[in-house]
């Protein structure tokens, strides 16, 4: 572009020496005749088509290779580190990038940001990203997008890499099972989803006590507590209104816990009678709609953001509050200090498929190497030390939660309540874990079905046609060829 | 012209021509080209598809609801907008009746101009926040407390402003209009000072009282900074995007269930969330498009005879 402009000003400039009583309109007349020419010929398609050059990503980069060395790290090259600083803060990274400069010799760029969407796509766009991301909150980039775009590193070569706390193993064989699963599209792992979370209901364990209540293993003992609680003017059930994600959680779980694995497959592979048609489905939303219809919701939850919710969750407003295992970290400053802050999975309808004990539990978080990083190796050893006993207990201490590495925690480290009652559970639902990929599979069936759920606790459609709604989200998104690459067995 | 001159003229026209060429009129041709594409954002590979997206667009029931919120934003809020800044301006400048043989404002107008022109001084973002929190859903809300403490609302049913399908609209045009009618008060009180006194005084010996002196003398002379306001307003309403995305539920607001949905966060939600930003350019182009038409109409149709006085 810049090549065209400069010729064809070239003709103009000399013309002006000698060009004695131009008028002023001429002037501007020839600098608008200028601006249409240079407009046209800088060829607008092609332009945009190649806006990103094709650099060698890691010519530099590549050191000599060893068996304590096996991606090649080479000393004083750079790592461009780029975290999202959300519920879990960046203390962590900064941790590990000082660990990692003192292993090799490799100094970080450290980024710490909200915004990862604003950040990063214009480089994603430019071919420069940076070499490692943690691409999480509300501005993530969708991962299915960035794969769609060829833009993540197949991480096979990682996890197939020697573990550091044992060479004999690979990393992929140090991890807790199924963790890898969310990071995958089609049939490659391209992002490491490194934080394992579980989801549910959470409680205050001295609420709980003072009224003598125990944990409800039903959807009844679960209803009756709520109303006991509304007699003495606190809301029973309490969800993140604004983001309707957290009360899918709610119905999700019941969805997947009355009608077992295959109801859940179901909808993450677009089954033509994922919702409607289903009876879990059915039981599901209509459980959750009971709590609506009795009043058992937290007054105004419908409206709050995750915080308002949260907060007054925390001041004994509600009794139960729907979300991940990232709450405790989240609200640390609106807890109280006695609030004893307790995890439970969700409560069982009749006839269940899995125990009371199965939980949702996954990884989340996910890390990923764009395909074209300038520092592959260091990229590619820094996620091996992720998986590494050591910044796993880093991970602990800095961010007050898990990783997907087994066993991953120093037993010296002391966990708060909340943290302490996730590891609880899900030791107590060992194998029976869950977790639906719609949600990173198919970003816009999600949105549709988070706004049928919107309209669902605020009344406004029944059950019936929140089905209806959610079923004509998953035979839209069906329609989409791309769909067909996904599936679950 | 004396010899260099030229070039010095030249020289002043070619950055901003430049810089308009390059950050302005080179973007709206790349996202023309982008429209026609199946991009979809986060790399350069894309398939040329021609007017697909437009064709999709037109059968896209969210996004023409969003243009119809659009074309209710651009009725209401510059209306209620000129409106109140027009009455408040002729209060504060020829309202008063209290002295003897001048023209002035009502008592302490000077204060009041002042006091109507803070909320234009708060950027967008705080704005968001503050009216979140005037409409917040429980108890907690400025609204909800308020109506709570005169028994009109329930404790246990507090009112979803922003979770009202048919409110969350009009919740919207209040936080523009409270936030546009100081600007625009103090932009018509510059131009009624700039109308001659005498012109008043006559009025006023001839015994018109202040509904005439408005519509007979204030607004015909105030006519260019009517239609000046008319189109930013236009504009301003046809975009509306901090607003709704970061007010109203739902990623890139637009809640609930798509009741505030306006054409730029539509766009959005596609070009970041969904990865359709080849779509999302088509968008961007029918906006332009939007606002251009409406600019246009708003001057044409809004034209008369300039006085000069």
């Amino acid at each position: 572009m810049g090549s065209t402009t400069a010729e064809n000003n070239e003709p103009e400039a000399p013309g002006t020496t000698t060009a004695e009583g131009v008028g002023r309109r001429d002037l501007i007349k020839r600098s608008a005749a200028l601006g249409l020419i240079t407009v046209p010929t800088m060829s607008f398609l092609s332009a945009c088509a190649s806006g990103g050059g094709d650099d060698d990503s890691s010519e530099d980069a590549q050191g000599e290779t060893s068996t304590s060395n096996p991606f090649g790290v080479k000393k004083g090259s750079k790592l461009d580190v780029v975290i999202f600083k959300g519920g879990y803060g960046d203390a962590y990274a900064k941790a590990w990038e000082a660990a990692f400069q003192k292993k090799w010799g490799v100094t970080s760029t450290h980024t710490g940001t909200q915004e990862i969407t604003g950040k990063l796509q214009p480089r994603f766009n430019a071919g420069n990203p940076p070499d490692i991301v943690d691409d999480s909150g509300a501005q993530q980039i969708p991962i299915d997008v960035l794969y769609k775009n060829d833009q993540l590193l197949d991480l096979a070569a990682v996890l197939d890499a020697p573990s550091i706390d044992d060479p004999a193993k690979k990393v992929r064989d140090t991890l807790i099972p199924g963790t890898l699963d969310a990071g995958m599209q089609e049939d490659k792992v391209v992002a490491l989803n490194y934080i394992y979370t579980v989801w549910g209901l959470w409680y205050s364990g001295k609420l709980f006590k003072e009224n003598g209540w125990e944990e409800p293993k039903t959807w009844a003992d679960f209803l009756t507590i709520c109303k006991e609680a509304k007699a003495k003017g606190i809301g029973g059930l309490a969800h993140q209104g604004k983001y309707p994600y957290y009360i899918n959680v709610a119905i999700m779980d019941l969805i997947a816990k009355t009608g077992g694995l295959d109801a859940m497959k179901a909808i993450d592979n677009l089954d033509p009678k994922a919702f409607v048609g289903s009876d879990a489905a059915k039981a599901g939303v209509e459980a959750i709609y009971e709590v609506v219809e009795k009043g058992y919701l937290m007054p105004g939850t419908n409206g709050l953001t995750h915080t308002e919710s949260q907060t007054r969750w925390n001041q004994y407003k509600a009794v139960f509050i729907t979300s991940g295992s990232w709450l405790e970290n989240e609200q640390l400053k609106q807890t109280p200090a006695d609030f004893d802050m307790k995890f439970m999975p969700m409560p069982l309808l009749p006839d269940s498929k899995m125990p009371f004990e199965a939980i949702r539990a996954g990884s989340g978080e996910p890390f990923i190497i764009p395909a074209k990083a300038k520092n592959l190796p260091a990229a590619k050893e820094f996620m091996r030390m992720m998986l590494s006993k050591e910044w796993s207990t880093l991970f602990a201490k800095e961010a007050n939660s898990l990783t997907i590495l087994k066993d991953g925690v120093d037993p010296g480290v002391q966990l708060r309540p909340g943290t302490q009652s996730t590891v609880e559970a899900s030791k107590a639902a060992g194998d029976n874990t869950f977790r639906y990929l719609y949600t990173e599979w198919y970003s816009e069936m999600d949105t549709a079905i988070q706004n049928a759920s919107n309209e669902l606790m605020a009344k406004r459609i029944q059950p019936a046609e929140w089905l209806k709604r959610a079923q004509a989200a998953v035979d839209k998104q069906a329609k989409d060829p791309d769909s067909k690459k996904n599936h679950r067995d | 012209m004396r010899k260099g001159q030229y070039r010095f003229v030249a020289g002043f026209l070619f950055i901003p021509v430049a810089l308009y060429l390059i950050f302005v009129i080179w973007p709206y041709l790349q996202t023309f080209g982008y429209s026609l594409t199946d991009w979809k954002g986060q790399s350069q590979t894309f398939n040329f598809v021609g007017l697909d997206n437009y064709t999709a667009l037109f059968q896209d029931d969210i996004f023409l609801k969003a243009i119809w919120h659009n074309i209710l934003f651009l009725v209401f809020i510059p209306v209620i907008t000129i409106l109140l800044a027009l009455f408040f301006a002729f209060m504060l400048n020829a309202g008063g009746r209290g002295r003897a043989g001048g023209v002035s404002g009502v008592a302490g107008s000077g204060f009041y101009k002042i006091v109507y022109f803070f909320p234009q001084v708060l950027s967008l973002a705080i704005l968001a926040v503050l009216f979140g929190a005037v409409y917040r859903s429980d108890s907690g809300g400025m609204l909800n407390g308020f109506l709570m403490k005169l028994g009109l609302v329930d404790e246990s049913g507090p009112v979803e402003w922003l979770n009202e399908p048919n409110f969350v609209l009009w919740a919207l045009i209040a936080v523009v209009v409270w936030h546009g009618v100081g600007f625009y008060l103090v932009l018509f009180s510059a131009a009624m000072q700039a109308i001659p006194r005498d012109i008043y005084e006559a009025a006023l010996i001839d015994g018109a009282g202040r509904a005439h002196t408005f519509f007979r003398i204030t607004l015909p002379l105030l006519w260019d900074s009517v239609q000046t306001a008319w189109v930013y307003l236009g504009i301003a309403a046809m975009d509306m995007f901090i607003l709704v995305s970061t007010m109203t539920a739902g990623e890139y607001g637009g809640g609930p269930d798509h009741h505030s949905e306006v054409m730029a966060t539509v766009m959005m939600r596609n070009f970041l969330l969904y990865g359709k930003s080849g779509y999302a350019c088509a968008m961007g182009v029918v906006m332009l498009l939007l606002t251009l038409i409406v600019s246009v109409v708003m001057l044409r149709a809004t034209r008369r005879e300039r006085i000069e006085f």
